[in-house]
């Protein structure tokens, strides 16, 4: 699958089907991460249950604390 | 010295008025690490009336790297990071009163810091603070300006009471864990490229050009060569604790605030007593036999083989060489008894 992420497009294997794989292939899982997908913010709570398509553009921005 | 703000007036959007305007304000910056020194000397240069410059820890060699207002002879001395700040922002711009605050910045400290202030910039280095700091924007309605930045990668979000999301409504919960740039390091460019997007908010927002703002979650890796901004307008939550119709300020509840914290980019606990109080430093250096003591009028370092404790006048003590805080209070207690 071949998805536009922070700009980039790139081909995704099969396993990364929701916004939570995503998430968890760019080793972002477990950490604060707000996420546009076809330019709308997603409810944490949807990324499990959000299947992503072909074409689709997200982008996904973590927080970090260092300053 | 007349013509020193000549090139910044010739610019349209801030002209001798937006000038005029920046020279009546009060900047607050939280922190005077990579971000806060990049940020006060921007706001320095730009002749902001008054800056206020807080920050509990002192300089080091490993921070000359990034931190842009300090020398070798303050990380030689240990000179604390705000008041190393402050002297070196007067040699840039004497005409700015700049205050220094050698201090852990929590709900008490905020309070009496935020009187008068018209923009808090953030740079500190966990959110736990960030937190606190949202709360108290909120409260004294107060904008304030996220940055955070690890490895080469950084953001930023420019917070607004009562138009923008707050930072709760964004987090929803309180970040643990994660890179920091104590696992990841980080790269002067990094800082620089959050500095430019928090300073040039602050511009637009002390000359009151609030049209001018970017509105987005700013984020960018200068490594891989990305850049994105996204509209998070919609985040802002009606139930939100923090800036929500039924607000409580959870982060400014005694309860809410911890006593020790791990310093980012150092092998650090800082311990902080529950109460305030004054350390006599002289005093404590009589009880102190073994071991190899300096002191300079802000502190008291101590080292005792491999471990090393400094005692601020403030009362907090900074234990290097662990990230254990168990590890950090028993050798507290060893010395302080």
């Amino acid at each position: 699958m071949t998805l536009h992420v922070n700009g980039e497009m790139s081909a995704y294997p099969e396993e990364v089907a929701t916004i939570s794989d995503l998430l968890q292939y760019h080793e972002l899982n477990g950490q604060m991460v707000i996420v546009e997908y076809n330019q709308t913010i997603v409810d944490r709570t949807a990324y499990a249950t959000t299947r992503l398509c072909s074409g689709d553009q997200l982008e996904l921005v973590h927080f970090v604390g260092g300053g | 010295m007349q013509d020193r703000y000549s090139r910044q007036t010739l610019f349209t959007p801030i002209g001798v008025q937006g000038q005029e305007k920046l020279k009546e304000k009060h900047v607050l910056l939280i922190g005077a690490g990579a971000l806060g020194t990049g940020n006060a000397e921007q706001l320095a240069r730009a002749g902001v009336g008054k800056l206020s410059v807080a920050d509990r820890d002192y300089v080091e060699y490993s921070n000359l790297q990034r931190q842009q207002l300090f020398s070798e002879q303050d990380a030689y001395e240990r000179v604390p990071k705000a008041i190393a700040a402050k002297n070196r922002l007067q040699e840039v711009n004497s005409l700015v009163d700049v205050r220094a605050y050698v201090q852990d910045v929590q709900a008490e400290e905020f309070e009496q810091l935020i009187v008068g202030v018209d923009l808090i910039i953030d740079a500190t280095d966990n959110f736990e603070t960030r937190l606190i700091l949202n709360d108290i924007a909120q409260k004294y309605n107060v904008p304030w300006i996220y940055g955070g930045c690890v490895g080469s990668y950084g953001l930023s979000y420019t917070i607004i009471p009562g138009v923008t999301p707050c930072l709760n409504c964004l987090l929803e919960t309180v970040p643990l864990g994660g890179a920091t740039c104590d696992t990841e390091g980080i790269i002067g460019p990094a800082v620089q490229m959050v500095v430019a997007h928090q300073s040039a908010e602050a511009l637009k927002i002390l000359v009151e050009d609030v049209e001018a703002l970017h509105g987005k979650l700013i984020s960018f890796d200068m490594w891989k060569n990305q850049y994105t901004g996204i509209k998070v307008s919609n985040v802002r939550k009606d139930a939100c604790p923090s800036c929500g119709k039924e607000r409580q300020y959870p982060f400014l509840a005694p309860g809410n605030q911890t006593k020790t914290a791990v310093l980012c980019g150092r092998d650090t606990v800082q311990i902080r007593p529950p109460h305030k109080m004054e350390r006599d430093l002289d005093q404590l250096r009589e009880r102190l036999h073994e071991g190899e003591v300096e002191q300079n009028p802000f502190l008291l370092a101590y080292t005792l083989g491999t471990q090393r404790l400094v005692f601020f006048k403030d009362g907090r003590v900074l234990i290097h060489g662990t990230k254990d805080v168990t590890e950090a209070r028993r050798l507290y207690y060893k010395i302080v008894g």
